[in-house]
């Protein structure tokens, strides 16, 4: 019979004394998508689960100084119910509704689709344009972190013993700035991307592109920043060179395996193609 | 570990029931429950068979466990028509024939509901999103698309 243990504290501390003195693997579960699978094939044994969503502030989303505090385990469903976030973060929203099933989205949370570390986890590029931070709770107390330094490799998070994630931050938005999130797909829905690309951002009254943030998922063991990608489309009004730069910085950067979703070619070449396509409607979206 | 005991509410009545940790909401459903609406088509969440209602969201009870439902309000294929009256998504079904072995079907009926709950008048693309994660192998969807524009017609007296 099995020996695991649930828990679902009902504050940071008790979450946090119960994972860093669990004996033997403890998993942290928010809306428990992947990890019911994983615990229903026997992939992870567990000797603990610790149910986070009873942990006042981990659920919901609150305005903050023009940004949003995002509770880790809010559903993804909810997130695209949020008026105002939809408004301001719509590739933000629009990756995160990708994720699975309506009946999925109804349990999954951005802390899931971060933590399970998956490199082709949909919200994670977008989360890493939108230059989100997460907020880290653990027996050192708080830690902010951007999104893009928590996974380190397929299936593995930078979170020590005893820490999750309890918000994550997304800044104010700057004015006549939007973001995009594509992802490639043989099919229209269910299915996980082959590429993913996020892009974030910002234009001048003129239409000339100030800030940018570029994100590719898919391609490498993490979803990853793409400095040159930003580099080469600020300056401009994202015009042919400029998506012709971006689409080759985008490539550059790629190191991506062949399985059964693409191979690497496929891969290196739809990355440019996303990341071109994502800047053009993150720019129409901005008011470009 | 011992087993948990757990007070929820299922089909508007007050249940108890006593849960391992490991156990999907599914198992205690049909297994402790006796109420075996709620199918098992793959147990990792693709299929959408044991769809229910969770608090005012369609989610699929293979991927909660059944020590979650603490406090929780749950509705099944079970609690879906008013005594002997079927609910005009179960009576749209039959009506346009939009199943042929009914394994599925609990599923589809109860994100159905849910769907119209929410949005009264979808569009049929809006319908076939809603409905892409409760698989059918036997009728193509078309029936059960027709059923459910059909049903939601009906149930905002158009």
């Amino acid at each position: 019979m099995s020996s695991l243990s649930y828990a679902a504290p009902t504050s940071i501390d008790e979450a946090v004394g119960i994972l860093a003195g669990a004996q033997g693997l403890a998993r942290v579960m928010s809306g428990g998508t992947d990890l019911l699978v994983q615990l229903r094939s026997g992939r992870t044994k567990p000797d603990i689960i610790v149910d986070t969503k009873k942990i006042p502030g981990i659920m919901g989303i609150k305005d903050a100084d023009g940004g949003f505090v995002i509770g880790a385990a809010t559903s993804c469903a909810v997130l695209g119910e949020h008026a105002g976030l939809a408004a301001a973060y719509p590739g933000v929203v629009e990756a995160s509704g990708l994720i699975g099933s309506t009946q999925v989205q109804g349990r999954c949370s951005l802390a899931g689709n971060l933590c399970n570390a998956s490199p082709a986890a949909d919200s994670v590029p977008a989360m890493i344009a939108a230059r989100a931070t997460a907020i880290v709770v653990g027996p050192n107390g708080q830690r902010a972190v951007p999104v893009e330094q928590i996974v380190v490799g397929p299936g593995r998070t930078s979170l020590a013993k005893g820490e999750f994630i309890l918000e994550f931050h997304l800044p104010k938005p700057a004015p006549r700035s939007s973001d995009a999130y594509l992802r490639f797909i043989p099919r229209t829905e269910m299915d996980i991307a082959v590429v993913g690309a996020g892009i974030r951002l910002a234009l001048d009254a003129s239409g000339i592109i100030v800030d940018a943030c570029v994100a590719l998922g898919a391609v490498a063991p993490t979803q990853m920043l793409v400095p040159e990608g930003a580099k080469a489309i600020i300056g401009t009004k994202l015009d042919e060179a400029a998506l012709a730069k971006l689409d080759a910085a985008a490539r550059a950067v790629c190191n991506p395996i062949t399985d059964k979703r693409g191979t690497i070619d496929f891969r290196i070449k739809i990355a440019g193609v996303l990341a071109r396509r994502a800047a053009a409607i993150a720019y129409k979206r901005a008011g470009g | 570990m011992s087993k948990q005991h757990i007070t929820t509410t299922i089909n508007g009545e007050p249940m108890e029931f006593l849960a391992e940790p490991h156990m999907a909401l599914l198992d205690i459903l049909r297994d402790e429950m006796h109420l075996t609406g709620s199918k098992e088509g793959c147990g990792s969440g693709d299929c959408g068979a044991c769809s229910v209602i969770m608090d005012g969201r369609v989610v699929c009870s293979c991927l909660v466990l059944g020590v979650e439902a603490e406090g929780a309000e749950i509705t099944t294929i079970e609690g879906i028509a008013n005594g002997e009256d079927l609910h005009p998504v179960q009576r749209k079904f039959l009506e346009h024939a939009a199943l042929q072995c009914g394994f599925c079907t609990p599923g589809l009926i109860v994100a159905t509901k849910a769907l119209l709950d929410r949005n009264p008048d979808p569009t049929e693309t809006e319908a076939r999103y809603w409905l892409a994660g409760n698989l059918c192998r036997c009728t193509g969807y078309d029936k059960i698309i027709r059923a459910v524009m059909d049903a939601a017609a009906e149930m905002r007296g158009a």
